[in-house]
């Protein structure tokens, strides 16, 4: 279990950075979206990954700690609010400045 | 406990959430905002008041006890950066209600949201909620630089939006290591834990410790994050450009906090390896403002890279870590935040006033008002600059004493004063190249009486500030005393051990 969540995460932020030095602003959000899921995921994993541990006390000897996943519902509410502001933003961006570029022109246009 | 301290988060959220109806006129938006902002600077006077005894006052949300429940902290050094903050808002709302306010829908209540924001992050005392009160701030920060909206907006507010949201997921990654680690974010808490750390973790949170510097340094400027900030601060209409004044600082703020509490304990603190690494890079921040104040094409752009020098004097002075140091640094910063915010309104007022080209040193136009626009440029100019009598010379001046005794000190001597020449230079190149054999003017533009007035109150508060610094610099002793003494932060928290029973928590 630890493993793969290790993977997961390792696969998801280094997609997410590989996309985030792109050019393109919808390369960029996209490259936002997968590492605000790598560091939610990593927040979640947080609380320990354990089985059969209710977050009540006195029920098991090592119960749950709900925190994270507290803390988690909040960074992705946020999350998802940032991303669609940024989504609104880039094709305002890119409607005003004709390009989608993160720059607002795409340096190597001019030279060719 | 008093209810005062929820006052700053919550007069700004309700007036915010009022003025997101569809309201009747402008007129109305005026005046709720106006009134909440000169209500804050009332409540944060009252706070100022109340925290001079020294005494940390504790506001538990909802009555949950910490560290489970989210605490409000006051002290002094939170108290001055409130007043700070209520008292540059409202010249910056006044100044935008002369017609900055009607470029665009929502300034009114995106203004509250941003006060509601950064009082909360100043109040905070738990890290998780350090984190939602800059994604309050920074959420309506975005929308403020695109008021107006622009090429240029849009092009800046694309840079700054995406790089706050890489520092956003950076710092919930930070904060999920530290509650992996400890299992609280309470900073009271976290600090008790950081402080009786075992060697095998010390990396790990060292890691923590590392990643909220970035964040913290995408927010305050230092040199490899500071980037976006020119061109956002050019492209910012001119009373946001003056409120963001304060949001670099901000950023200082969560450093100072963070790293003096958190990780200032133990027999072997963690905040060594920060200074370590803030030092050199503050000192390359300072030069950099001071090289690119020179290399600046429009008085914003100077403007712009004077914040950044100040975040590079505010941080190197913290790295040195003495209480001289740190008591020199806040009057520094109380300066340096009025007087940007001062230059901001200035270039827009003088660039109004010219034929052409705005604020750009390169364009040769007319100006109206010649002689009182380079009188209020020079008076400002001279405070920016350092020189006798206003409050920057008292400044620089108690920094530089303050650093003599360091070791160190004198490597800050050397960047600070090269700087400040640089800044002498692009200055004295600015007030040339607008007033000095300026061409007759072509149109006759009319000078708004009330944004001059404006200024001049704001100029003549720096100059308040020289002539009374004594009283100030009383307080700021204080205050750098108590930074220098964490423990009773802690100990200002009743214990872990009075809210639960033994044996249910690990």
């Amino acid at each position: 279990m630890e493993a793969l969540f290790a993977v997961t995460l390792g696969i998801l932020t280094t997609s997410g950075v590989y996309l985030l030095l792109r050019g393109r602003t919808f390369s960029v959000i996209l490259g936002l979206t997968l590492l605000s899921h790598a560091v939610n995921i990593f927040l979640f994993s947080m609380g320990r990954l354990q089985q059969g541990s209710p977050a009540l006390i006195g029920f098991t000897d090592h119960p749950g700690d709900p925190l994270p996943q507290a803390l988690v519902l909040t960074a992705i509410v946020i999350g998802f609010a940032m991303t669609a502001f940024t989504v609104v933003l880039a094709l305002k961006a890119a409607v005003e400045l004709r390009s989608d570029h993160v720059d607002g022109e795409d340096p190597n246009e001019d030279r060719l | 406990m008093s209810h005062l301290l929820l006052l700053p988060i919550l007069l700004p959220l309700l007036a915010g959430a009022l003025l997101l109806f569809p309201t009747p006129s402008l007129v109305f938006q005026r005046w709720v905002g106006g009134l909440t902002v000169f209500l804050l600077v009332i409540v944060s006077f009252l706070l100022l008041q109340e925290a001079a005894s020294g005494d940390y006052q504790l506001y538990a949300l909802g009555n949950w006890a910490p560290p489970f429940g989210i605490v409000l902290v006051l002290d002094r050094l939170a108290a001055l950066m409130l007043a700070l903050t209520a008292g540059l808002a409202f010249f910056c709302l006044l100044y935008a209600c002369q017609g900055t306010d009607r470029l665009g829908a929502n300034f009114h209540a995106l203004f509250q949201f941003q006060l509601m924001g950064i009082n909360g992050a100043l109040l905070t005392g738990d890290l998780f909620n350090l984190f939602v009160f800059f994604e309050v701030l920074l959420i309506a920060s975005y929308a403020l630089i695109l008021h107006g909206g622009s090429r240029a907006r849009s092009r800046a507010g694309l840079h700054y939006v995406l790089i706050n949201l890489v520092g956003s997921a950076i710092f919930i990654l930070a904060l999920a290591l530290l509650y992996g680690l400890a299992g609280t974010l309470n900073m009271a808490d976290l600090a008790q834990i950081v402080g009786q750390v075992s060697q095998e973790d010390r990396p790990l949170y060292l890691a923590a410790g590392f990643l909220l510097l970035l964040v913290f340094g995408i927010k305050a400027a230092l040199l490899p994050l500071l980037f976006w900030l020119p061109r956002t601060y050019t492209a910012a209409s001119a009373p946001v450009a003056a409120l963001f004044a304060i949001m670099t600082k901000i950023g200082i703020y969560a450093i100072l906090r963070v790293f003096w509490l958190v990780f200032g304990f133990g027999d072997d603190p963690l905040n060594e390896s920060i200074w370590a690494w803030l030092w050199p890079l503050s000192l390359a921040t300072l030069l950099l403002g001071g090289l690119g104040a020179l290399g600046a094409s429009s008085m914003r752009m100077l403007t712009a890279y004077l914040v950044i020098l100040s975040v590079g004097i505010l941080l190197a002075s913290i790295a040195l870590a003495t209480q001289e140091t740190l008591s020199a640094a806040l009057f520094y910063l109380i300066h340096s935040t009025g007087l940007a915010a001062i230059f901001f309104l200035l270039a827009d007022l003088v660039g109004r006033q010219r034929d052409q080209g705005y604020d750009r040193f390169y364009v040769h136009a007319g100006i109206n008002h010649r002689w009182l626009m380079a009188g209020l440029f020079f008076i400002a100019a001279i405070s920016m600059a350092g020189l006798p009598p206003l409050s920057g010379f008292i400044s620089k001046l108690w920094l530089l004493q303050a650093t003599t005794s360091h070791p160190q000190g004198l490597w800050l001597w050397a960047v600070l004063l090269a700087a400040g020449f640089l800044v002498l230079v692009a200055l004295s190149r600015c007030g040339s190249g607008w007033f000095w054999r300026a061409p007759e003017c072509e149109k006759h533009k009319k000078l708004n009486k009330r944004e001059l007035g404006l200024v001049v109150v704001m100029i003549s508060l720096s100059f308040l500030l020289s002539v009374k610094a004594q009283p100030v610099m009383d307080y700021l002793e204080l205050t750098a005393q108590q930074l220098m003494q964490p423990e009773n932060y802690i100990q200002a928290f009743p214990g872990r051990e009075a809210l639960l029973p033994r044996g249910h928590w690990q």
